[in-house]
């Protein structure tokens, strides 16, 4: 798979206002998805996509409702799985850019033009949502700082990227990446895995601080056992994304 | 003729037929075969041709042979195991593209107007 870096503008974009894809993955967010999508849709020109994981509430009559394009997948295929069926959609519709964000109303929808404008301008190849940089006011359980205290410590060792969020799911990428990552996407939390991707592909990625909030609704579906098994899946799928062939 | 080689002869006998058997019946596919077929045949001679088995053995440095056969068996299924972990990460890879496609394909058939419904189907 070849990775062409458009360096300075994309080509594509040229002339023509950049065609801008917002991407919300969703399972079971009926109570939140109508919301999001009309306070998007209120606020940027841009298409917003949301793809129905495989839920069994309202979610997708929800967003088709409030006016999103909606993709249903017929089963559950997890983040990953969900996240890369968009790149499809705007490897094949054009877009310039991805956003992607959280359905669940964890991430600040006036943060949008931040994480893009790096991308606009030709400086970035991705951009990521960082709750830790500047003033954020962002409180998390401990077990949950230690773990992204250990993923920032593993990137940080194995890329050189100075990332303080690896673990964040508020990104954009610019029309190369949407590309590779239409091919190759990695399953669960694909966020701290896709540093290693894009070390190997020497895309240029940088941290803008954003706002998150804590879950409004419901609990966190992590528990130990399952933080631990993330924790070790995601170290064995980092280090073994550093020497995998991509085809 | 001691007890386990003869149940060594049978048990690998009769797996034997039923995996022949079963690729006839189209129960199971050619490629899924070969290693159940290799791997009872093995342990059928071995079984069958106790010097061999003794041969191979004592040359391991092993003191009671038919537990030589248990090795080859254990290997086996080990092996097998595999070959099946492989498989199913293969289907988990089709079946993911096949899921994301079908969406991507809904979505352009609704976009024409297509008679599909708009809702997803409840599983």
């Amino acid at each position: 798979m070849q990775f062409v870096q458009f360096r300075g503008m994309n080509p594509v974009m040229e002339g023509n206002p950049p065609r801008i894809l917002v991407v919300i993955p969703a399972y079971q967010e009926e109570r939140s998805i109508g919301e999001l999508v009309r306070s998007l849709r209120g606020r940027y020109p841009h298409d917003v996509l949301v793809v129905n994981d495989g839920s069994t509430d309202r979610t997708s009559e929800n967003a088709r409702e409030a006016g999103a394009i909606v993709l249903d997948l017929p089963c559950n295929l997890g983040i990953g799985g969900a996240v890369q069926t968009a790149f499809l959609f705007a490897r094949d519709h054009r877009h310039d850019a991805v956003v992607r964000i959280d359905g669940d109303g964890q991430h600040e929808v006036e943060d949008i033009p931040k994480v893009l404008e790096p991308i606009l301008a030709g400086r970035a190849d991705a951009v990521i949502g960082s709750r830790f940089l500047g003033e954020t006011g962002y409180r998390g359980s401990i077990p949950r700082i230690f773990g992204i205290g250990f993923f920032r410590l593993l990137v940080n060792l194995t890329t050189g990227y100075r990332v303080t969020d690896p673990t964040s799911g508020f990104f954009a990428v610019n029309r190369s990446l949407i590309e590779f990552y239409s091919h190759h996407y990695p399953s669960d939390y694909p966020e701290v895995d896709a540093y290693i991707l894009m070390h190997r592909l020497g895309a240029r990625a940088e941290e803008v601080p954003v706002r998150m909030y804590s879950r409004a609704e419901g609990k966190s579906s992590i528990t130990t056992f399952r933080a631990v098994y993330y924790m070790v899946k995601v170290t064995l799928s980092f280090l073994i994304n550093r020497i995998r062939r991509f085809g | 003729m001691n007890r386990v080689t003869l149940f060594s002869i049978c048990a690998s006998a009769g797996l034997l037929l039923y995996i022949l058997e079963m690729v006839r019946r189209r129960k199971l596919r050619e490629e899924y075969s070969i290693l159940w077929l290799f791997g009872s045949t093995v342990i059928l001679v071995l079984s069958v041709k106790q010097d061999w088995l003794d041969g191979i053995a004592h040359a391991a440095g092993i003191v009671y042979p038919p537990s030589f056969l248990f090795l080859v068996g254990i290997l086996f299924i080990l092996l097998i195991l595999i070959h099946f972990s492989i498989a199913i990460s293969k289907l988990h890879q089709m079946n993911k593209k096949m899921a994301q496609e079908m969406a991507l394909m809904k979505r352009s058939v609704e976009e024409e107007g297509g008679g599909v419904t708009q809702s997803p189907s409840k599983r």
